[in-house]
């Protein structure tokens, strides 16, 4: 009898500590109002982005017969502006921010043999979805390093068939390919905590920031990273612009 | 003096307990009764796989309901990917040809009916018997595995081409795992076919009775010496291959791989191997292995087209002269798999010539199945309707065969669905034909009961023109350029070729569908089939004059059987009707040496 | 019973004979030079192996009509000629048909394997990957870059590996998704694969070779008439095998320079 009661205080106790952590955590991303804006900028002649023959499979060559597809790799505005750069915050996260996934679905979609978006960020953790909108079959092979705990896989999706839902263990730019259509080629950003990816005009905007001390940084693929140091403090978006200077 | 000589050799006491009966039986009827088992469980899961491939061939993005339940990856909403395709195809074909075609007519047929055939108690090494049954079941159990690891079985088909078979994961879903447990399975499935090899020599060599000279054995039995003496010789080669294969998977070798290999943009840590040296050992092993798969069924065809025509061969000798022609000559002929491989020309034309050459016995065997006819009393059952079928889909299958021996017509062939609809027939369809055969005339020796010959004509009638409603448009697509191995026409690929794969999808869906007719009356004529009697079609050789049907344990009482005469006194004037069984030391004729 | 037997086998060997005769599925058209022979042994084999075909079908049908259902005062007979016979016959007719056929088949197949590409043939060269063809030309220079594998990468579209910073052979190097060729011009193809076997498939060119990896292989052709043809794999190479293509343009010379002006200008 004294046992069960031992018991019950025990589990009293764990349930009080339990819902405090909760309460608290709940604060925290209560807190998390803050967002980092800005625009990343390219700077110079961008580089010839070959354009993309795919006679190979008549499907997608009929699909952009009005179009001429070409590489993605580095993807310059009429403005100047830099698309498809992801920014995240690489220092001065801690606890919630970090802890809990974005709960939000980021969808890749397969369009026309190419991949809409060309870089798809995430959060660890975070499920996203690959679609196709082709009549074509894809296999999506996304290439992570062994060594972060990322593991390697490679499926097909035929015409029709429901998303493929899946998600990253650790932060990683990780290269995705379609073996089918070799020229189809992009990226996984992976990340830790909120992100952005830059809009075709180089604008993005970090949402869910709780205020603090951070850096930020702009990843692009072939172009690098470059980080800035902002303030979140509450009400107005705190500014971080780079610009990526061409060869 | 024989039968006192081994009368030691093999003998074991009948056992008592229900493991030592029909488990780990030493037994070699009951081995070949698990052998049989064994072949259909897996006849019939293969032959499932097939059917969900010719769905997906005929209706390609159909959902199969429940498709999902067999895979992890493979058919998102129930729609097969081109992968598990793939998947689903090596698993057939691996299946199909190793424990499906390779058992049921060598290994189940031959361990039970060549130790009474020949007139001993059992096999010399039952322990190996009994060893090369399980260890068989192991490796069937091996790959059946690799349905249930990350990526599923591997994709490269039953052919393993290295070096997508060698270089892992990165080479695509089922290549990494998939592959290692395909290769254990086979390695070990040789090591089984080497014990049964290794047993049916002997048994043969040493083990006939009193009486039983070589000659005087029936031409069933001569199929599976014959076919043990391939065995003992491809499997060798094949499984070092297998081992070699795992070790560029789990050891870091490159006996497979070359250096400069760049798959999805990476470099592979492989340097010096050769791909065509896979192929070599591949085919050394793979074109006797088609022979192994019907050597046996013409063995069968013969002994059971003879009990029921009521007369002799042409001529015995030249028959097994043939089959033993056929054996010397398939591994001589390995190389027409590899015309185009890229091997020097020169060995494509070396190698064509015996490919051209051993369209002569097979011709010799046909010839004289068709002069044996002439003038028979031939009685139409569901054995001899199988037998007859045999022989005319191995001329089908065959004929096939004077494209694929020249390396000039193989540049239009090669690698085409007219290839598959020529072996399907050669050594699917006949060799099952030839399984069918030996099961509707040996079931009553085996189960002690008749089976239900109606069923087994309707079985017959469907699986005839099926089997050639599905296998002869093979050939039309193949000339028409079809390549095989492709899950589905990719947009504007032979599209005007699609409506006969809907005709060869649904052919294969009702002859398929008839085939478990077959089940239905293997079960129930096994429980409530009329009881057989001793010989019921009057046979002549030693399986029918056993004290009991089935056999007792050990097959002829205490005392070993005497044999006075050849296995072919049909047609004869004698005490019993128009055959002398091979233990009556009456008198058949002029001819009979007793 | 047996009469129904005989008739089925009649009827499916002549069913199964009529869209043979009738070319209904049929060979593509033959558009190389060196085809001819190969079409020639093909209808040959197959007047021999259909009429093999049609005679021992027939020939069973017949003996299963005639010697089942015997009365019971039958006595069986043998055949005439006996085993001997048969020995005979198999020896004759089928020695003879594949003595022939092997002797014919070796011109055939030497026209393609044994003679040198002429030394005015085009060079092209084509690579194999999973799961896409790639086809280069050697430019003005006549000679094609070195290739570095580790530089392969499909996402910079140097599918090739060619180093075009370093490599002045590789400056010029014309690397396409599309193989044309003049027509009417030797080509001589230079085959390689950057990783697994595949096969190089043009049925109506009559040519079929697969890449071996770790070797180069060579076939030379020429194509005689315009089109456009699909270039399949026949290998099994993976997941994408069934989508391994690329197509085949055989162009006048005019047009096969304008389409090398427009594939230069998209390098």
């Amino acid at each position: 009898m004294k046992n069960l009661q031992k018991l019950a205080a025990v589990l009293m106790a764990v349930m009080v500590v339990l819902c405090g952590a909760l309460l608290l955590t709940h604060e925290v991303s209560a807190a998390s109002e803050g967002k980092i804006s800005g625009t990343v900028k390219y700077e110079g002649t961008p580089p010839h982005m070959r354009g993309i023959d795919m006679s190979k499979d008549p499907y997608c060559a009929k699909a952009n017969a009005s179009t001429s597809p070409h590489m993605e790799n580095v993807v310059v505005g009429s403005g100047g502006g830099l698309e498809n750069v992801v920014l995240y915050i690489s220092e001065g996260l801690s606890g919630a921010a970090l802890s809990q996934p974005a709960t939000n679905v980021p969808v890749f979609d397969q369009k026309n043999c190419e991949y809409t978006p060309h870089v798809l960020a995430m959060d660890v953790g975070q499920t996203f979805k690959v679609t196709t909108s082709d009549q074509t079959a894809h296999n999506i092979h996304p290439n992570p390093n062994p060594m972060t705990g990322n593991i390697p896989w490679n499926q097909s999706q035929p015409p029709g068939a429901p998303p493929v839902e899946k998600s990253w263990k650790a932060p990683e730019m990780i290269e995705v390919k379609c073996n089918i259509h070799p020229w189809m080629h992009g990226w996984f950003a992976v990340v830790k905590g909120p992100y952005a990816t830059t809009d075709a005009n180089g604008n993005y905007t970090i949402s869910n920031v709780p205020p603090g001390n951070y850096t930020v940084t702009a990843w692009q693929e072939t172009l690098g990273t470059q980080t800035a140091k902002v303030t979140v403090s509450g009400a107005a978006p705190a500014k971080a612009d780079f610009t990526f200077k061409g060869k | 003096m024989h039968d006192t000589a081994h009368a030691h050799v093999g003998q074991h006491a009948a056992p008592t307990s229900f493991i030592r009966k029909h488990v780990f039986s030493l037994d070699h009827k009951v081995i070949g009764k698990q052998y049989y088992g064994l072949a259909l469980a897996a006849v019939l899961i293969g032959m499932f796989l097939s059917w969900l491939m010719r769905l997906h061939l005929g209706w390609t993005n159909l959902a199969i309901p429940g498709l999902h339940l067999l895979t992890k990856n493979g058919a998102p909403g129930d729609v097969m990917t081109p992968e598990f395709y793939l998947q689903l195809m090596t698993m057939h074909a691996t299946i199909m040809v190793f424990f499906v075609l390779t058992t049921a007519p060598f290994a189940a047929f031959g361990n039970y009916f060549l130790p009474i055939q020949v007139g001993a108690e059992d096999m010399p090494f039952p322990h190996f018997n009994m060893m090369s049954f399980w260890v068989t079941f192991v490796a069937f159990l091996v790959l059946m595995s690799s349905f249930f690891v990350s990526d599923g079985p591997t994709l490269g088909g039953w052919t393993q081409y290295a070096p997508l078979s060698a270089v892992g994961q990165v080479g695509g879903p089922g290549e990494g795992a998939g592959v290692v447990l395909w290769a254990l399975s086979i390695a070990i499935f040789c090591v089984g076919q080497l014990l049964g090899s290794l047993n049916f020599i002997t048994t043969t060599l040493d083990m006939r009775t009193r009486g039983m000279s070589l000659w005087r054995l029936p031409l069933s039995a001569w199929g599976w010496f014959i076919t043990s003496v391939m065995g003992l010789t491809a499997f060798a080669v094949l499984m070092p291959a297998c081992i070699l294969l795992i070790l560029d998977h789990v050891a870091g070798t490159s006996f497979f791989v070359p250096a400069n290999t760049v798959i999805n943009d990476q470099m592979q840590p492989h340097s010096g191997g050769s791909t065509l040296l896979w192929q070599h050992l591949f085919w050394f092993f793979g074109h006797p292995e088609v022979y192994i798969a019907i050597v046996p069924g013409m063995g069968i065809v013969s002994h059971v087209l003879i009990t029921n025509m009521r007369k002799p061969m042409l001529s015995h000798r030249v028959l097994v002269y043939a089959m033993g022609a056929l054996a010397v000559l398939s591994y001589m002929v390995y190389g027409h798999h590899m015309f185009v491989s890229g091997m020097n020309p020169v060995s494509s034309l070396v190698f064509s010539f015996p490919t051209l050459v051993i369209t002569i016995p097979s011709t010799i065997v046909v010839l004289i199945w068709m002069g044996s006819l002439y003038g028979a009393k031939l009685r139409i059952n569901s054995a001899s309707l199988f037998a007859l079928g045999f022989i005319s889909m191995f001329i089908a299958g065959g004929v096939s065969g004077f494209f694929l021996a020249q390396p000039s017509i193989d540049i239009m062939l090669h690698a085409t669905y007219f290839v598959v609809g020529h072996f399907h027939l050669v050594m699917g369809v006949a060799a099952m034909f030839g399984i069918f055969a030996g099961t509707y005339f040996w079931f009553p020796k085996m189960y002690g009961r008749m089976m239900n010959e109606t069923l087994g004509k309707i079985h017959f009638w469907c699986s005839f023109v099926g089997a050639y409603a599905i296998f002869m448009p093979f050939h039309y697509l193949g000339l028409a350029g079809n390549v095989r191995r492709y899950q589905a026409f990719a947009p504007e690929y032979m599209q005007h070729l699609i409506p006969l794969h809907k005709f060869i999808t649904i052919a294969a869906l009702f002859t398929g569908a008839a085939q478990l007719i077959f089940v239905y009356n293997l079960f129930v004529s096994r429980y409530k089939g009329e009881p057989a009697r001793d010989n019921p079609w009057q046979g002549t050789s030693l399986e029918w004059s056993t004290p009991t049907t089935p056999p007792p344990h050990n097959n002829f009482g205490d005392k070993l059987p005497v044999v006075y005469h050849d296995p072919f006194q049909y047609g004869v004037e004698s005490s019993t009707g128009d055959y002398v069984m091979q233990t009556s030391p009456e008198k058949a004729g002029p001819d009979d040496e007793a | 019973m047996a009469k129904f037997f005989a008739i089925t086998i009649f009827v499916i060997a002549i069913v199964s004979a009529i869209p043979i005769l009738r070319h209904t599925w049929w060979m593509a058209e033959d558009i190389s030079t060196h085809g001819a022979p190969i079409d020639e042994q093909m209808s040959e084999t197959m007047a021999e192996a259909g009429i093999s075909f049609l005679a021992s079908q027939f020939i069973l049908g017949y003996f299963i009509w005639k010697f089942s259902n015997p009365k019971p005062g039958d006595k069986i007979k043998t055949f005439p000629g006996g085993a001997k016979a048969m020995v005979w016959a198999a020896f004759l007719l089928v020695g003879t048909e594949v003595l022939a056929l092997g002797v014919f088949g070796v011109k055939a197949w030497a026209n393609v394997y044994f003679t040198p590409p002429a030394a005015n043939a085009v060079p092209v060269e084509v690579q194999a990957g999973q799961f896409a063809f790639y086809f280069r030309y050697p430019g003005p220079d006549g000679s094609f870059g070195p290739i570095h594998p580790d530089m392969i990468n499909e996402a910079n579209q140097n599918f090739y590996g060619l180093d075009t910073d370093h490599d002045a052979d590789s400056k010029d190097d014309v690397v396409t998704a599309e193989m044309a060729v003049p027509v009417n011009r030797e080509i001589h193809l230079i085959m390689h694969s950057k990783d697994v076997g595949h096969s190089f498939f043009v049925p109506e060119l009559r040519v079929q070779q697969d890449f071996v990896p770790g070797m180069d292989l060579s076939v030379h052709f020429t194509a005689t008439k315009i089109g456009r043809y699909e270039i399949v794999c026949t290998q099994l190479c993976g997941l994408g095998h069934y989508n391994m293509k690329a197509y085949l343009s055989v162009l006048s010379l005019e047009d096969f320079d304008a389409w090398m002006k427009k594939e230069k200008a998209m390098q």
